[in-house]
């Protein structure tokens, strides 16, 4: 089976946890992705910031985070202390500052990797295409570099394609997509700077449809995303193609989520006569891929 | 950060408020002004509670039905369970001479609670119509005014204030109490550091209120 990377790493989505605060939270994970960081520090965008809506919840953060030199010297000394796996989430306005960015953080035995942030919905996009991005990365570290990508395209496999010709090891599919929610009373937008990112359930089936058409189309390992709220959300990602799951917005209303959604996700497996994850792993394309074999 | 299903032992009105009773459980009460995570049927999100009172084996939490969210927690009835996470964020420091407690309608939440911890202090409630005004009675020796009448009117120098209340509110009562600890309100995903929503501005510092808050002071 094309895609295999180990075994399946429970994760958080980036900006869905923040270790240091709740530590006890990350260590129920395989792994802990940081908010994303820039080159400089930036406050986030204006509050009112969160709004909830009837199939899910919408942020617009605005990537608030210390810069890459506090990160490096404060934040990341005291996140190698909960000896989990840390991936960086980076994130800039140009390729070479996603580039300076990796240079600096890789001669950080404790970065096990490192997300590129090219699809946050709540700031400027980086002008250059997310090809050139991911090839100024992979030129600036040795880490393996994922890419993160908006489902908010007209055909995401383009840009899965273009991340892996640039040399991306990974993708992470999916950031949140624009939308707008209105105040009740006023009918301006109930959040400050106008749309924000819609998460939660909602982004589920467009995340499931991103990761099923991204791994035909690539087969590079994906760390599946979007709107996962129990056993059977992980595993209709993973039977669709992604080699690991990360949490998100679920992780806001239950910190257990981790646990709760592992034994749940075992109890899926076995219920459907698996033997463990790799069994289930893209399943979903079985009949596909070895139809292609034998053609 | 404890987190526990528990279910509701009684609910009473007091005007359009509802007091929610749950059992306590293995949950602690904490500090006056520290707040807990109330899960909302039927919605994705929890909504972030300060305590009114801990009656002995109870949590109490007086809610405004102003949203979905709300207005599920006070269709709770007697038996129904919810999830609840808690007790978080900074509370009221109790260390103060002469305090003063200041509640601006659905701010009066906290202020029984805070009373208690502080044998019964002077205290002024403001709302904005009678109906509103009938939270006061869990603070019965409370002075109430109601709107045109405001409350920080009956603000007096030389108190320790502690006040919550909305935001204009806070705001005045701070240009009058320079050192007053002021309980915020705002959005709130989680109410553990994890989301950064609940950010709010105050002389251009973003403060995320769950962590540093939501009791602030500025001096």
């Amino acid at each position: 089976m094309r895609g295999r990377t180990g075994p399946l790493l429970l994760l958080n989505a980036s900006g869905c946890l923040d270790a240091l605060t709740a530590p006890e939270v990350a260590a129920t994970l395989d792994g802990f992705v940081t908010k994303t960081v820039t080159p400089l520090p930036r406050d986030g965008n204006a509050p009112v910031r969160i709004a909830e809506t009837d199939v899910g919840m919408l942020n617009s953060i605005g990537l608030a985070n210390p810069g890459i030199d506090r990160f490096v010297t404060t934040h990341l000394p005291q996140l190698a202390k909960l000896e989990l796996p840390i991936w960086v989430s980076v994130g800039g306005f140009a390729a070479d500052e996603y580039a300076e960015l990796c240079s600096r953080l890789d001669d950080h035995a404790e970065v096990a990797a490192i997300e590129l942030n090219v699809s946050c919905p709540n700031v400027a996009s980086p002008a250059e295409s997310v090809a050139q991005i991911v090839a100024s990365a992979c030129l600036a570290t040795r880490k393996p570099v994922w890419a993160k990508l908006s489902p908010a395209v007209p055909d995401v496999t383009d840009v899965a394609r273009a991340a892996q010709e640039a040399g991306a090891d990974g993708l992470s599919l999916v950031n949140t997509m624009r939308g707008l929610k209105l105040d009740d009373r006023t009918l301006r937008s109930a959040l400050e700077p106008g749309a924000g990112g819609l998460s939660g359930p909602a982004l589920r089936p467009i995340a499931l449809a991103a990761v099923h058409a991204c791994f035909l189309a690539t087969g590079l390992p994906i760390v599946g995303m979007g709107g996962v709220q129990c056993g059977r959300d992980a595993l209709d990602l993973i039977a669709a193609g992604a080699r690991h799951v990360a949490l998100g917005t679920v992780l806001f209303a239950d910190p257990q989520a981790p646990m709760r959604i592992r034994a749940q996700l075992a109890g899926e497996l076995a219920a459907r006569g698996y033997a463990d994850v790799d069994d289930a792993y893209a399943v979903t394309h079985r009949e596909s891929l070895s139809t292609t074999t034998t053609k | 950060m404890r987190r526990e299903r528990r279910h509701v032992v009684a609910t009473e009105k007091l005007g359009p408020y509802t007091m929610l009773h749950v059992d306590r459980g293995g949950l602690d009460p904490g500090v006056p002004g520290q707040f807990f995570m109330l899960e909302a049927p039927g919605r994705l999100l929890p909504r972030p509670m300060s305590l009114c009172l801990a009656p002995r084996g109870e949590l109490a939490f007086l809610i405004d039905p102003i949203g979905p969210g709300t207005r599920a927690l006070c269709r709770l009835e007697r038996g129904d369970a919810l999830t609840i996470l808690g007790p978080l964020g900074n509370g009221f420091r109790l260390d103060v001479e002469r305090p003063l407690l200041v509640g601006g309608g659905i701010g009066v939440a906290p202020l029984p609670y805070l009373a208690e911890a502080l044998e019964h202090p002077r205290v002024v409630l403001g709302f904005r119509s009678d109906w509103h005004a009938q939270a006061a009675a869990l603070l019965p020796r409370a002075e109430v005014c109601v709107e045109p009448r405001l409350v920080t009117e009956l603000i007096e120098p030389g108190y320790d204030v502690l006040a919550c209340g909305p935001e204009p509110m806070l705001e005045a009562v701070r240009g009058q109490a320079p050192a007053a600890q002021l309980a915020w309100e705002a959005p709130m995903a989680c109410g553990f550091g994890a989301c950064y929503g609940c950010a709010i501005e105050i002389e251009g510092v973003l403060k995320r209120l769950c962590v540093e808050g939501p009791v602030l002071c500025f001096s």
